[in-house]
Formats: C-alpha cells, structure tokens, sequence
C-alpha cells in the first residue's frame, strides 16, 4: 500500500472539518447487497470528502482492509462504493475504518441506491447530441448557400439542400421527441402547452423546406430547424439537470438521517436490519439517543423521551414499561426495549400525511412563470401565424378590388411566410429564459448549502412577504436534541448539559443513578424537584430544570433554557428589514415560546398550537392574501409546511417535514435562508429580464416574418443571437455573487 | 468543384464518428462523476494507487 497519512483526521487540503468519531455508527448490514458477480457490495455516503486527496485516502485506505476488492468514491455524488467477496468483511468495519479516517459514513437504502443512473438525463443528452451534430453539419452547407448567393449554380444549391434534408428530417424526428410527447400529452387534454407550437413548426419547416428543396427553391430552413431542436434542448437539459440534482440531494439528506432498527431475536441476539423490515410483534432494542422507528409498547427499561420533533414540547417526558411511544420520539436516558405495534409506514404519521396531501393541493395551483408566459404566447403566435397566411392570400385580391393593381403572391409564398412566423418566434429564447436563471441560482444555494427541490420553489420563495418559524429545532437548537447526541454515551441529557456548562473536574466515586429520578451520592441529591427537593414545591414557570441537595443546604435549581439558534435573531432582523413580517408559532408552552420570541426579537407568537392550529393559521394568511413563508423541522409542522406559500426546514428536520418543504437548509446557521430569499429575489428579476428581452426580440422579428423579409440566415443569426443574450443574462447572477 | 464529391462525405463521416465517440463515452459512464474525474488527474499513479 502506498504510504497515505492516516494520521490526520478528515479532508488533508482541509476543505472540510473532520467528522465527529462518535455519530452516525449505525450498522450498515442491513444494506449489503450482492453485485451480479456474486460479490457483496454496500453503497455509503460519505460526508466530508472534497479533494484529490480524499479520494486517495479513503480508496486506498479501504483496498488496504484485507478482504476488499473494489473501493470508489464518486466524489460529484459523494457516494462510495465498495464490494468485497461473501463473507471477507464485516460491514461495520468499513464504517468504522472511514469513521478513523474522519470521514461520516452513512449507508444506503438499496432500494434508493439501485436507481442512480438518470436514465431521463441521458436521453435528453442523446437527443441533444443528435441535434447538435445536425446543426452543425447542416450549417456546413447552408454557409456556402447563404454566401454563395448568386454565384452558386442551382444544381449545386439543391443538391446542398438535398443533403441537409437527408441529415435533418431523420435528426429532427428524433430530437424532437420530447417535444412531441408533451405536445401529444397536453393536445389529448385539451389544453396547449409550448410544445405545441415547437412541435407545430418543427413539421411545418420540414414539411415546407422538402418542399422548397423539390422545386429547386432558394430558401430550405434545414439549418434553422435542427439549430433551434438544439437551443430547446438545452433549456430541456438544464431543467431536468435542477430536478434531478435537487432531488439526489435530498434522498441523499434523509439516506444520512436513514433508520435502521435493532431487532432482538427469539435467540437474544442484536441484528440490524432496516425500518421498512419492522413487522408487527418484533421486539427492538433503543440505545439512548435513537430516534423511534415505529410506534410501538415499552417492555422492558425506564426512560425519558423528547416529543419535540411530534409537538414542540422542549420538556422530556418519563416513560415506564406499558407506555406508549410514538415514531420519531428520541429515547434520552436509559435504554428500551419496545415491541413494535405498527410498521414503519403505518406509524403515527398516516393522519398528518393526510394533512400534507391537502396542502400539497393547494400549491399545485401555482403557476409557474414558464407557463403564464407560455399561456401568453400560444393563442398570439398562432393567429399572428394564421393571419400572415390568409393576408398573403387574400391581400392582394383585396387591392384588386379596391382598384389598385395587384398580382397574386400564390399559395406557396403565404405558406412560407407564415412558417416564417413560426420559426421566428420559436420559444428558444423564452425555453431558455427560465431555466438557464433557476439553475446558476440553485447552484449558487447549493454550494451554501441551501438545497432548492425545485425551480417553481425559486419563484414562490421570492413572493414572500410574512415569515411564520416553528420555535423547538428551528429558531431553537432544541436543547434536548443537542443533547441526545451526548446521551449515546448514556446519562440523562439535563445532566450532561451541566457537565458540559461546569467544565472538567471530578466524578464522585460513590454515585448511583435511579432511572426516571435523579442521582444520589451520600446526603447529595441531583435530580428531580420530587427526588431532589421535594420540600419545594412552589409555582412551576415550566422550564426544563434540575434539582440539587446536598444535607441541610438549601436545594440550588439549575434552569435549563432552549438556546436560540446563534443567528437566530439577526435573521429575524434581516427579514424585517426585508419587509418581511415575523410570527413564531410553536406547540411548546406558551411561557418559553414566549420567552424565545422575546429573545428573537418576534412581536407576534402563539404557544401551545396542535399541527391543526398551524395549518390553520396559514391557511388564515393565505386567506388574506399573504404569501406566507413556514419554516419549521418537526412532524407537528409538516402539514403547515406543506399549506404553506413556501416552506423550509433546517437539515435535521424528519423526514416528513423536509419532504413536504421547498428547501432544505443545512448547518447549525438561519442565514442561509436569507441568501435564498435574496437570490430567489435576484432570480426572479434576472427571468422577468429574459422573458421581457424575448418578447422585445419576438415583437420586431416577428412583423418582419410576417412581411416576408425573413431569410433562413437571418432565422438563424437572430434564433442564436437571442438564446445567447439570455444565457448570458442568467449567467450574472453568478457574477454578482462572486463579487459580493 | 468536383472535390465536394469527396470532400463532403469525408466530412459527413467525421462527424458521424464524433457523434458515435461521444455516445460512446456517455454509455461507459464519464459523465457521471465530473468532479472525480477532475480530481483524479492529481493523483500520482506511480504508487500503486487504486485503478
């Protein structure tokens, strides 16, 4: 093996921190699969690889394991795939080994991982190929067409021609198939899309250039049409490129937060094995500081639980054998075992997925910039198209009639002028317009790590004008979450928050811990108001808090506070300055919701609301004709996020919410979210530009179309011409940052 | 002029065999991590690294 520094820990060009050793150890067994060779393989994201020197280390550092035979990392998606031969390797010991390198390492669902490969994107690659290379030969011969102009026998021009329709007509009719198929899907409606018209003038211009070719005519619009398959399908591209990007990023999200579950069998022993495999009845193992995988009965242990992802409540709840316990619920104390009594799909969320479903309905009725424009240009083109033809054909009897003198143009050249209609105002520009913007900006949020599930998300984002926050684990860290991740070791999270505010010092030797009431050591208490002091009984403020006695002294109370997030009030702040309102909407109680608000700086709150309340309240904005913006991580917010205008969650939200958000903002920090309004704002701007500079350019070449004046080379300089000013245009958004 | 007899088929092909090298290269996956490929260039292979 080469000599590669194991020594230090995580990226060595120091691009990302190292991962902390202690999280994500979860058993990756569950997702072995076999390759068709027979070999074992598991698929892992990897969290923190960023450089050349990554990918050494880690595929060196595992082909040294004995027993692995392929090692790579794909560092684009971050995921690395490793075979082995049956039996070799214990699949902890891979995570284990990068775990030491620094790097975080989270399985895959195999289900998930099977269906990597974009096979949508590489057709529209496909397609785009052969459309490029058709363009670019054809181009070949129209140049000496257009620049031969007089000078070119005829024979020689039609024969250019006749090979540019052997190369365009079969091009074309495979190019162009998305665009039939969306044509065809919206025409079987009954409504129009833009693909109608593409699709339209793609016949057409075939159909009128074979013509033009067969009478040895001067103008066949080969070049145009193949140039403009070749412009769509780059904004076709780029469109589906967001899609599918923001979509790998966030399965890849809920992959590193994936559950597996510890089932104990009928012979006592551990096995990991995935949520989706829980049956009813089986009896599971859950360490402190696991999340429930299912709902399920306590059999065995006492613990504390924190329901904040299902309520908001920031305050643990005490469970005994015989309790209930909920999917989602994080076990911070002692270890538990339960006995599943639902599935992981059926579990205590099947009436919020039906919430969620409601909203989602909601929001389908936005329409999308693209469309309204599309909506727009649609009827226009066509009857400009229409009335081009009837106006050659009918003007000059017209003229006749009004006494003037007038030959007829014939059928042909009205034909051909309102082609010339059709071509001319061929969306690429407009194609182009929208998604070349949505994706400089998406990528832009992503490398902050901002994750965008969609362009129309952009559009929506940047309409908002009332901010609406969850408090616990959105505004707030969640201090019972921050602490659960300490718990895996054990102790019950309110006394590791001591530990960690006393600093280093010593343990008492003699102290024993009573699961579900505190600590004793000697005369010392530390624990429970009931265990610790129960002489103080006086009027409860609701914070989470800790009792400690020692002999005859006064018990001391240590509160505990749910710690704003850092940045907290300076985006509240940012927002307001945007003239954005601000409501922070919680199921905790009202005393600490109140208390964050005030430490937030938020004027409006309400404590104690149910998933319904929140929905409610949104549906109140929407109502009056607000745009409101929810942002919230929990289970509890997962139908407001869905109701809501737009939504976001931080990274740690459950799965439910992030699915059900626009959004997804990852890292301790709120700031992100303000770029992603400002760029959404930006983005907004730069498209409103592009469509306004595509519509100037349609209302002056249009006329001249209609006029006659069009010849195949100037459909082509202005076709190009078009789609590069919008491109361009896009591609500021990407200057500006850099600038910043 | 008679040399376009030649000359535009011998384009044609080119082109054809351009086209044909990059669906080859799509099928055998070279576009599927952009970014590794750009950091792999750095990493010496007279070590034994991993191929």
């Amino acid at each position: 093996m080469a000599t590669v520094a194991l020594t230090e820990s995580g990226c060595p060009s120091g691009l990302a921190p190292a991962a902390d050793a202690e999280t994500r150890r979860a058993d990756p067994s569950a997702f072995v699969r076999r390759d068709a060779h027979g070999a074992e393989t598991l698929e892992l994201l990897i969290q923190g690889a960023k450089c050349a020197g990554c990918i050494r280390k880690i595929e060196s550092g595992l082909l040294a394991l004995p027993g692995i035979t392929d090692a790579r990392l794909n560092l684009s998606t971050g995921r690395l795939r490793v075979s082995w031969s049956p039996g070799a390797v214990a699949p902890s010991l891979i995570t284990e080994s990068l775990a030491r390198m620094g790097y975080g390492a989270a399985a895959f669902d195999p289900a998930t991982a099977a269906r990597q490969v974009d096979e949508e994107g590489r057709k529209l690659l496909r397609y785009l190929a052969v459309a490029g290379f058709a363009a670019m030969n054809i181009m070949m011969f129209s140049v000496p067409v257009w620049s031969g102009d007089g000078e070119m026998g005829e024979g020689t021009r039609t024969l250019l021609h006749w090979i540019s329709a052997l190369i365009a007509i079969p091009a074309a009719l495979y190019a162009a198939q998305p665009f039939f198929r969306s044509a065809w899907t919206a025409l079987r409606a009954r409504r129009a899309n833009m693909d109608v018209p593409i699709s339209l003038a793609v016949f057409l211009t075939l159909g009128i250039s074979i013509a033009e070719t067969l009478q040895q005519g001067e103008h066949a619009y080969f070049d145009g049409i193949t140039m403009l398959l070749f412009f769509l399908l780059i904004g076709r591209y780029l469109d589906h490129k967001l899609r599918e990007q923001a979509r790998t990023a966030a399965r890849d999200l809920l992959a590193l937060q994936s559950v597996t579950a510890s089932r104990i069998g009928a012979d006592g022993r551990v096995v990991a094995i995935g949520a989706a495999e829980i049956g009813v009845g089986d009896t599971l193992l859950l360490a402190c500081g696991d999340r429930a995988p299912v709902d399920g009965i306590i059999l065995e242990g006492v613990s504390d639980l924190d329901r904040s992802m299902l309520t908001g409540e920031t305050l643990p709840q005490a469970v005994r054998p015989g309790d209930q316990i909920h999917a989602g619920v994080i076990n911070l104390s002692q270890r538990l075992v339960i006995r599943a009594s639902a599935r992981a799909q059926d579990s205590s969320v099947a009436e919020l997925a039906r919430l969620i479903e409601a909203g989602e309905q909601g929001r389908a009725r936005f329409v999308r910039l693209a469309e309204k424009a599309a909506a727009l240009y649609v009827p226009v083109v066509h009857s400009l198209a229409l009335a081009t033809f009837l106006g050659w054909l009918l003007a000059p009897a017209l003229l006749r009639f009004v006494g003037f003198e007038a030959a007829d143009v014939g059928f042909r050249v009205a034909l051909m002028n309102a082609v010339a209609v059709l071509i001319i105002t061929c969306p690429c520009a407009l194609g182009l317009a929208v998604p070349a913007v949505q994706v400089v900006a998406t990528g832009r949020l992503f490398k902050r790590g901002v994750l965008v599930k969609s362009g129309d998300a952009l559009e929506r984002l940047a309409e908002v004008d009332v901010a609406v926050f969850d408090k616990t684990g959105t505004l707030t860290l969640g201090i019972l979450r921050a602490a659960a991740s300490l718990a895996r070791i054990s102790r019950h999270p309110l006394s590791r928050a001591l530990v960690e505010a006393a600093g280093p010092g010593l343990a008492a030797d003699s102290a024993r811990e009573i699961p579900g009431e505190g600590i004793a050591a000697g005369d010392a208490r530390l624990g429970r108001r009931t265990f610790a002091a129960p002489a103080c009984l006086d009027a409860e403020d609701g914070a989470a808090e800790l009792w400690f006695a020692q002999g005859d002294a006064p018990p001391v109370r240590f509160a505990f506070v749910d710690a704003l997030r850092i940045d907290a009030a300076q985006t509240v702040s940012a927002l307001q300055q945007r003239g954005i309102k601000v409501e922070l909407i919680s199921g905790d109680r009202p005393v600490a919701v109140a208390a964050a608000a005030r430490e937030a700086g938020i004027d409006t709150w309400v404590g104690g609301a149910s998933p319904a309340d929140k929905t409610a309240r949104l549906a109140h904005l929407l109502a009056q004709g607000f745009k409101p913006l929810m942002i919230g991580d929990g289970l509890n917010d997962a139908a407001a996020l869905a109701a809501a205008h737009a939504s976001a969650s931080p990274g740690t939200a459950l799965e439910a919410s992030q699915a059900a958000s626009d959004l997804v903002i990852q890292g301790a920090a709120l700031m992100p979210l303000i770029e992603a309004i400002d760029v959404a704002k930006m983005a907004r701007a730069r498209a409103l530009e592009n469509l306004r500079f595509s519509a100037l350019y349609n209302v002056i070449a249009a006329p001249l179309a209609a006029a006659g004046f069009l010849t195949p080379l100037i459909a082509a300089l202005a076709m190009s011409g078009s789609s590069l000013v919008v491109t361009l245009n896009a591609l500021r958004l990407q200057l500006s940052w850099r600038r910043a | 002029m008679n040399v376009m007899i030649f000359l535009i088929p011998v384009a044609l092909f080119m082109a054809v065999v351009g086209l044909c090298a990059f669906f080859w290269s799509l099928r055998s996956g070279q576009y599927e991590d952009l970014d590794g490929a750009a950091h792999r260039v750095l990493i010496p292979d007279d070590e034994d690294a991993p191929n």
